[in-house]
Parts: C-alpha cells; sequence; structure tokens
C-alpha cells in the first residue's frame, strides 16, 4: 500500500458538532491511531449508530457505515464475520449501545468477534436535546431535564464484563493521546474490544463537565492495577482479580479511573465457528462459494 | 384406489410425525406419490397433532375434506376427528381408549367438548358414543390394540416391553398398510431410510410380525404404482433452504421462531457439504438477524435470514436500512396466522401487505411468492439473484403450510438456475480514494463495491444522502437519490421475465387469482371446474402488468387472510373489481372440496361478494 500521512485519514468533510464536543477529541484519536496503526483504509470500517456520535465514519477517510440507532454491533459483526480481514471499529453513544442497543451490547459480548466498540458516553441524547441517558444516575438533573433523572444508571464496564467483553477499557475524551493509544491496544487485542468513553457535553450535560471530570481521573496503571488475566489462572485468583475490577469499574465521585480494565484471552467467535466451518476464516463468506455446490449430494437424505 | 389419504392422530412428542413419514415413504417405494400435511400444536409434548399423507398417480399438491382411513393413536383423536372420515372409511384405533369420556380427555378444548356434549345429549359422552357416531356415519371400525400388540411381538423377539413400545408408529404404519393388502417389501425399505443397525433390525422384524398376523380384508385395497427411480421427499423448508444453497447463500441468520427456523436448522445441519458451508448464525433478536444480514451483504456475502409473524414485524427497520443503502438481502417470510403471537403453528397469507409496505417511507422491494415446494426452491435462487441484481430488499414469501408439508417430487425438478447480473465495482490500485457509490444511473443500479474492495472507499448512512452518501437534507439531492432507488423497481418489473411474474394456468369466464401455496388446491380443483381459469402471481411487488388479463372476467381471489388482501392489491394495482374474495383464516389450509364447492357457487353467480370457509381440525 502507498505510504498514508495522518491527514489521509481526515475526510473533507465539516463535522457539524457544537463548538466543544468531546466528538472531536474522540475523532482526533482515532485518527492518530488508524494512521499510527498503518491501516488500509479500503480494509477498514468504521460503523456508527445513530446520534451526535453517529457521524464520525463521515469525518474519516475510510470505509464508513453509518447505520441505525442501537444496531450498530450486529451490523459490524455480520461485516467483520464476512469478511474476517477487516479491520472493524463500531463507534455509538451511551443510549444507541446501552438503550435502545442493549440487547446487542449483551449478545456481543457472548459472541467475541474481533473487533473493537467504543461508546461515547455523555449521559444525555443530545441531538434529540438532551434528554436523560441510560448512563445518567438516578436523582440527577442536567439543565436539560426538567425534573431530575427518576430512572437508575447502567454501569458500561460491569455489564461488559459480565457479557463476556475480554478487554475492556475507559478512556477520557479530553486525553486524546491516552485515548489514541487505548484504541490502538483495542484494535489490536484479539477478541471483542469495549472502549467506554466519558465525554463531556458543552451544550446539555452542566453536572459533569471538562471541570468536573479533570480534577477526579487518575490511570490504573499508575497505582500498579494490572489488566491482563493469565490464562488458567486458579480460581482464588481469578476471583480476587475479579473483585478488583469490580471495586475499579464501580469507583465514581471522588476518584474515576481511566485505562485498561480487563485484559483476557478467550476463542474468537471466529475461532469457535470452525467446528461448524473447518476452513474458516481462510474461506470467508464475503469470497463466494469455495466449491460448486453438491446438490445431489445433499438430495441423496431425501431420496427414495 | 387412485386416490387414498391416510391420516394418523395423536399425542404430540408421541411420533405419529416418524409414522407420517414411513408410511409416505414406504408408499412412496411402492411407486405412489404423496403429500403430507401437518397439524400440530404449539406445544413439546402431549396436545394433539395429526398427518396427513395424501396418495395419487401423479404428484399430489392439495387435501382432501375427508380421509380414506383413520389411526387413533390416542382417544382425543377420536373426538377431534369424528366426521372426517368418509362413508365406508376407515376407523383404526386402540380398543383401550374406549374405556374413556370426552371430560377425561384434557388437553381437548372445551369448544370441542361441549359441542360432542350437546350432540350426544349427555354431559360427559363416552368414546363408545363417539365409535358409535363413526358406525352410524358408515366408517369401518378396526379395533386394533397396539400396545397390546408391542407387548406381544416384543415377547416373541425377546425384547422388553419398554423396548417394543417405542416401535408403536411402526406397528401402526404396519398394521395399517397390512389391513390395505400393500405388500411388505416397501415398507421394510422405508425403514431401512429412517433407521440404522439395532433400531432398524427391532423395527424390520416389528413390521413382518404384524404382517405374519391374520387380518380382514377391507373393501378397498392399496396396490403398487410401478416404483421409479429418481424421486425425492422433502418438505417446503427443505426446498426453500436448498433453493438458497442453490443460488450461492453464503449467511444466514435467524432468530428461532415457528415455523421459519426449520430453514436455518437444515441449513447449520449441513455445512459438512462441498459448497454448502454456509455461515449461520443465530442472533439474539430478529432485529439483530435483519441487521447481521445486511452488515454480511455490505462486505460482499450473499446474505438472507428467515423469519415469521412477529420476527418480521421487528425487521421492518433493518430492512428500510438495507433498502436505503442499497444493500441485497433477503429475508424469508414463512407466515403463521397473525396477529400478534397469534396462531404460530398454523397457516395464514396475513403478511401479503405487510410485505409490500411494511416499513416507515419507501423504497424499492421486491416480493415473490412460492405456491408449491418445486417453487419455493427455484424463487430462494431468484430471491437471491434479484437481490443482487437490483442491490435491494426482497422478500420471499412462503407460509406455515407449505414449509411443513412434505412431496414426492422428480429429483430432476430442483435443477440450479444460471442466474447473474450483478454489477459489482473492479477493484482499483493505489492509493485508495473516495467513491460515488450512490451516484445516479439511468436504471437505476450502480456498481456495488463491497466493503474491502481495494483501492476505493466510501460511507454509507441511513440519512438521506448525496452520491457519496454523506448526509445531506438539500432538497434537489432527495429526489435524486429517491428516484434512484425507486427507478430499480421499474427496471425490475421491466427485467424480470413474465413466466416469473405471474402464470395464467387456464383462462375462462370466471378468473380465479391468487398467490403462494393455494397454488397446489386451486390447480387439482380445475379439474372439476368448468369456465374457470385460474391467474397465479408469483411477483406480487412490483405488481405484474395484469389488466389485459381481467377483462371482461367476473374475478375471484381465493387467499388465507381474513380481509382479502390480494384483492385489494389487484383492484388497487388494476382498477378491476373483484367480485368475490374467497378467504379463509382458521389456520387450516384450504380443502380441494372447499374450493370446488365455492368456485361452483360464483360460478352459478349464487355466491356472495365473501366467501368465508371454515373447515378444518
Amino acid at each position: 500500500m502507498v505510504e498514508l500521512k495522518l491527514t489521509d485519514y481526515k475526510a473533507d468533510k465539516h463535522p457539524d458538532w457544537c463548538p466543544g464536543c468531546g466528538d472531536f477529541g474522540i475523532l482526533s484519536a482515532l485518527q492518530m491511531a488508524l494512521f499510527e496503526l498503518r491501516l488500509d483504509p479500503s480494509r477498514t470500517v468504521i460503523f456508527s449508530g445513530i446520534g451526535c456520535s453517529g457521524k464520525t465514519p463521515h469525518y474519516l477517510n475510510v470505509y464508513g457505515v453509518h447505520t441505525l440507532h442501537g444496531r450498530v454491533l450486529p451490523i459490524a459483526q455480520g461485516a467483520k464475520l464476512a469478511n474476517p480481514h477487516l479491520t472493524v471499529v463500531a463507534v455509538g453513544g451511551d443510549g444507541d449501545g446501552l438503550g435502545i442497543g442493549a440487547g446487542h451490547f449483551v449478545a456481543a459480548g457472548r459472541r467475541n468477534v474481533d473487533m473493537l466498540y467504543i461508546l461515547y458516553d455523555n449521559e444525555v441524547y443530545g441531538l434529540t436535546k438532551g434528554q436523560a441517558g441510560p448512563t445518567l444516575g438516578l436523582g440527577e438533573k442536567t439543565k436539560s431535564l426538567p425534573k431530575p433523572n427518576p430512572q437508575g444508571k447502567v454501569n458500561p464496564l460491569l455489564l461488559a464484563f459480565a457479557s463476556g467483553y475480554t478487554w475492556i477499557a475507559r478512556g477520557y475524551a479530553y486525553d486524546v493521546k491516552g485515548l489514541k493509544e487505548l484504541i490502538k491496544e483495542g484494535i489490536n487485542h484479539k477478541g471483542l474490544a469495549f472502549l467506554h468513553v466519558l465525554q463531556p457535553c458543552p451544550t446539555y450535560n452542566d453536572l459533569h463537565t471538562k471541570e468536573w471530570f479533570a480534577p477526579r481521573l487518575y490511570r490504573l496503571e499508575e497505582e500498579g492495577y494490572d489488566p491482563l488475566i493469565p490464562p488458567g489462572l486458579p480460581p482464588e485468583a481469578l476471583e480476587a482479580r475479579m473483585a478488583r475490577f469490580q471495586q475499579k469499574a464501580l469507583e465514581w465521585g471522588e476518584r474515576i479511573p481511566v485505562g485498561v480494565f480487563w485484559k483476557a484471552e478467550l476463542p474468537t467467535f471466529e475461532a469457535r465457528l470452525k467446528a461448524y466451518l473447518p476452513r474458516y476464516p481462510e474461506a470467508y463468506p464475503a469470497q463466494g462459494p469455495e466449491a460448486p455446490l453438491d446438490l445431489e449430494g445433499l438430495l441423496q437424505e431425501f431420496a427414495l | 384406489m387412485d386416490d387414498f389419504t391416510w391420516r394418523v392422530g395423536g399425542p404430540q412428542g408421541g411420533g405419529i410425525e416418524t409414522a407420517a413419514t414411513l408410511f409416505a415413504r414406504a408408499v412412496g417405494k411402492g411407486g405412489w406419490w404423496v403429500a403430507t400435511k401437518r397439524e400440530y400444536h404449539s406445544n413439546i409434548m402431549g396436545r394433539h397433532s395429526y398427518l396427513d399423507v395424501r396418495l395419487g398417480r401423479k404428484p399430489v399438491a392439495s387435501f382432501r375434506e375427508k380421509v380414506d382411513m383413520l389411526v387413533a393413536l390416542d382417544g382425543e383423536t377420536l373426538a377431534r376427528h369424528l366426521d372426517e372420515v368418509r362413508p365406508s372409511g376407515v376407523l383404526l384405533y386402540d380398543p383401550q381408549v374406549l374405556e374413556l369420556t370426552v371430560h377425561k380427555l384434557p388437553m381437548l378444548d372445551h369448544r370441542v367438548a361441549e359441542a360432542l356434549s350437546e350432540r350426544f345429549g349427555k354431559l360427559d359422552p363416552s368414546l363408545k358414543d363417539l365409535l358409535a357416531a363413526y358406525v352410524e356415519s358408515g366408517v369401518q371400525p378396526l379395533p386394533y390394540p397396539f400396545e397390546e400388540v408391542a407387548d406381544r411381538i416384543g415377547a416373541e423377539l425377546g425384547v422388553p416391553s419398554l423396548q417394543a413400545r417405542r416401535t408403536l408408529n411402526t406397528i401402526a404404519v404396519a398394521a395399517s398398510l397390512h389391513f390395505l393388502g400393500f405388500p411388505l417389501e416397501p415398507l421394510l425399505e422405508a425403514l431401512a431410510l429412517q433407521f440404522r443397525g439395532k433400531v432398524l433390525e427391532l423395527n424390520q422384524s416389528v413390521a413382518q410380525a404384524v404382517y405374519r398376523e391374520e387380518v380382514p380384508k377391507l373393501s378397498f385395497q392399496l396396490h403398487l404404482n410401478g416404483y421409479e427411480p429418481g424421486r425425492v421427499y422433502l418438505t417446503g423448508a427443505q426446498a426453500a433452504a436448498l433453493g438458497k444453497l442453490a443460488g450461492g447463500l453464503r449467511f444466514q441468520t435467524y432468530y428461532p421462531i415457528s415455523p421459519a427456523t426449520d430453514e436455518s436448522t437444515y441449513l447449520e445441519a449441513h455445512t459438512h457439504f462441498p459448497g454448502a458451508d454456509v455461515m449461520v448464525v443465530q442472533t439474539e433478536d430478529e432485529i439483530a438477524a435483519v441487521t447481521m444480514a445486511v452488515g454480511a451483504a455490505l462486505a460482499g456475502a450473499k446474505a438472507a435470514t428467515a423469519t415469521s409473524g412477529p420476527g418480521f414485524s421487528l425487521m421492518a427497520e433493518g430492512m428500510g436500512f438495507a433498502g436505503m443503502i442499497e444493500a441485497p438481502l433477503v429475508v424469508t417470510l414463512y407466515q403463521r396466522g397473525g396477529p400478534s403471537t397469534g396462531l404460530p403453528t398454523r397457516t395464514e397469507q396475513g403478511d401479503l401487505m405487510f410485505a409490500i409496505r411494511g416499513g416507515h417511507g419507501e423504497y424499492p422491494r421486491i416480493v415473490l411468492a412460492s405456491g408449491d415446494i418445486q417453487d419455493a426452491f427455484m424463487d430462494a435462487q431468484k430471491a437471491l439473484a434479484w437481490a443482487w441484481r437490483y442491490q435491494t430488499v426482497v422478500v420471499h414469501l412462503l407460509d406455515k403450510f407449505l414449509a411443513s408439508t412434505g412431496q414426492i417430487l422428480p429429483q430432476e425438478t430442483l435443477k440450479p438456475l444460471a442466474l447473474d447480473g450483478e454489477r459489482r465495482l473492479a477493484p482499483k490500485e493505489g492509493k485508495p480514494t473516495p467513491y460515488a457509490r450512490y451516484a445516479p444511473t439511468e436504471d437505476g443500479i450502480s456498481p456495488f463495491a463491497p466493503l474491502g474492495t481495494p483501492g476505493v472507499f466510501y460511507w454509507m448512512t441511513s440519512d438521506e444522502h448525496d452520491p457519496l452518501e454523506h448526509i445531506t437534507e438539500d432538497p434537489v439531492l432527495r429526489e435524486a437519490q429517491m428516484e434512484k432507488r425507486m427507478q430499480k423497481l421499474l427496471t425490475a418489473r421491466k427485467e424480470i421475465p413474465l413466466a416469473d411474474q405471474y402464470t395464467l394456468f387456464r383462462d375462462g369466464e370466471v378468473l380465479v387469482l391468487g398467490f403462494g401455496s393455494v397454488k397446489g388446491t386451486l390447480l387439482e380443483a380445475l379439474d372439476h371446474l368448468e369456465g374457470v381459469g385460474y391467474l397465479h402471481l408469483r411477483l406480487l411487488w412490483p405488481f405484474p402488468e395484469i389488466t389485459h388479463l381481467l377483462e371482461g372476467k367476473r374475478l375471484v381471489t381465493v387467499e388465507h387472510n381474513y380481509s382479502g388482501q390480494l384483492a385489494d392489491l389487484v383492484q388497487q394495482e388494476t382498477l378491476k373489481r373483484v367480485h368475490h374474495r374467497v378467504v379463509k383464516y382458521n389456520g387450516r389450509p384450504i380443502t380441494l372440496e372447499e374450493a370446488v364447492e365455492a368456485l361452483k357457487a360464483v360460478k352459478r353467480g349464487e355466491a356472495p361478494g365473501r366467501i368465508v370457509l371454515r373447515k378444518g381440525v
């Protein structure tokens, strides 16, 4: 492939996000990660859901699929399974992934398809003018809400863990360099990687702003936290690691951790499919039939 | 006899399906053509289920109202099928059920129990009363103690009772055939198709033992029909699955739902055959099923999903997405009784309008319906080819009746079609550049570039878009894209051969219009009608140009739904009035007699505008 520059990954399209939106930081981090990994734009696909975050693919010079509200994960998985040589990144907001798309979020974890899912979490439905998202806490009231939120929040990291995601991390939209590293690691991870991005919404979320986050965030590695779960860890050791994960995933308020929380190795869905399709992934659905159909052979069981 | 129907009824999970398959294969081995109809409850075990095996001297695709022989494996069958056996037909039953009363049949619907109470003038009629009623209507009762026979034969063969009783189905089939004077050999051959090893040996010994016993000769006998090789016995769902394979399917998704699941599980079980290595993914719901298939299609895989009723409702948005971004997608829709959960295991054609119109906004979609098992095989291939030719959604309509009906066909009728016409972008070399994938063209079709096509990249969005598929709300660009997409429908109607759009099987002053699984019944009905023609619609959308065929005719539609959706569609598209709507919505397929009677009344000019058919158990 021809050598590409960082700017080659940026599309000639002006983003229509609000000034100061966290989406800009995530977009820059994505652009840098794609460049540093030297990914071929014609083998790389960014899938997105609906909402402000859904516009991300339009601003990057790789294949982009801006899908439906909540359905980014099944669509991205379908493409990756059909052509396992694609590098697939799926992005979407908290409402997209954990509200309307929550069922798909859980099911994707059960499969462990080799791709990265980035959840932009600003706790509100921005594009429809700031209704409460599934990650906004009970009783919290952003300036866009007429009354405090009567519904509780879901913890994205714990849900990802319970669902079986094999790489779980959190980043911050304004820490572009840190986010870029996490995106690179998530893309390189073998299996389904989940990156939770804390993202202030300067227009509708006046609770969790840039100023609110800045003094609270710290990196897990600063505390010597080790996310790597080596294969064959004894049950007690594994339980202790799970307890530590849970403690960190629930930490919110005075101190909020970012970094990699969990990194485990489990057979990918692609590998598991070998039982059904022995020649997969060397031969894959997007290639078309490998051999002419043995219709005669198939009809044997029906023959009289 | 040239026309014979054997019915077996019993509790679900009791192996009556095995019995019917065995009977069908045995008479098939004896040269008969058969069709097998399956009626069952949404239940795993215990509720009433029955199957009809209809025999003919040429391929059979419809069913009679009355059966010639009823095999009742339990008491409930006696209660449910009273009046279903023709006069001088035969009832084979286990005399021990005569000890029962109607109220001791826990799974019997109250409605049936009450009707029996009223009919017999007793609070709780006994099955002896019922048997007397069979006899009174001219049915010949044949008591046959299935379990006792199993135990006796088991003792003879040195097999424990429990094991011997597992062969009750074989005993029921063997006894039926023996009574009918049918030779033993085809049954032994049929058993060899069904069982292996020790189980086969046991079942064959049991069949032989049944045949050794003296039985009274019936007034009618079943002879061999001259065996011809090269025939297959399969269901509509299996034919559709095979058609998908023949059409080059590579990726199938599904969420378990009756009756569509049979197709996907067939595919899952056969991926080891050359050319059949389809990736089958069971998804978390039908929303994921349809959208995952779209994702696979975008990457270049021939992809499809299969569903029924509620699942199709969930797919509406995903289908619109495929239409918007011009992804080739096949949705195989096995209709069942609706609305809501409805009648999950009974047949209906209530989704016609939804298949054509369901979803928000407008996009080009192609809807075709299969009339029989051979059609299911052919149409599955066409559906995939058209999805890729027109880069849009193709809905392939089938229904529960067709999905679960088995039929013997000449194997040569299942031939792969050579269909092509895909328009793809050639890969490019050098630095990847944006590709204007959605640039308008005259016929609406623009070269498709699957994700991963080298040398290019582009965007797709469910929003309205410009030729590069960036979001736009510009009125001029909107018009151009809407017109590009919808043009594909006009192109399709022009290109799809007329033989794939409709078939005028016979013309007549009374012209019957139908689609889907009414085909077999209506074609046979024509043999009993004069001056009545049949126009079978294969392509439902874009709607074929048929107005010229309807001029001056008395028009009748026959369909499995309440309102007469086909009638509405025909009127809308041709501006011709449909004079009679024959409808049926009790979940049971239209019988030959019902169709003939209704159409005779139309022909005589004595029929109302709306004729509701109500037969079926």
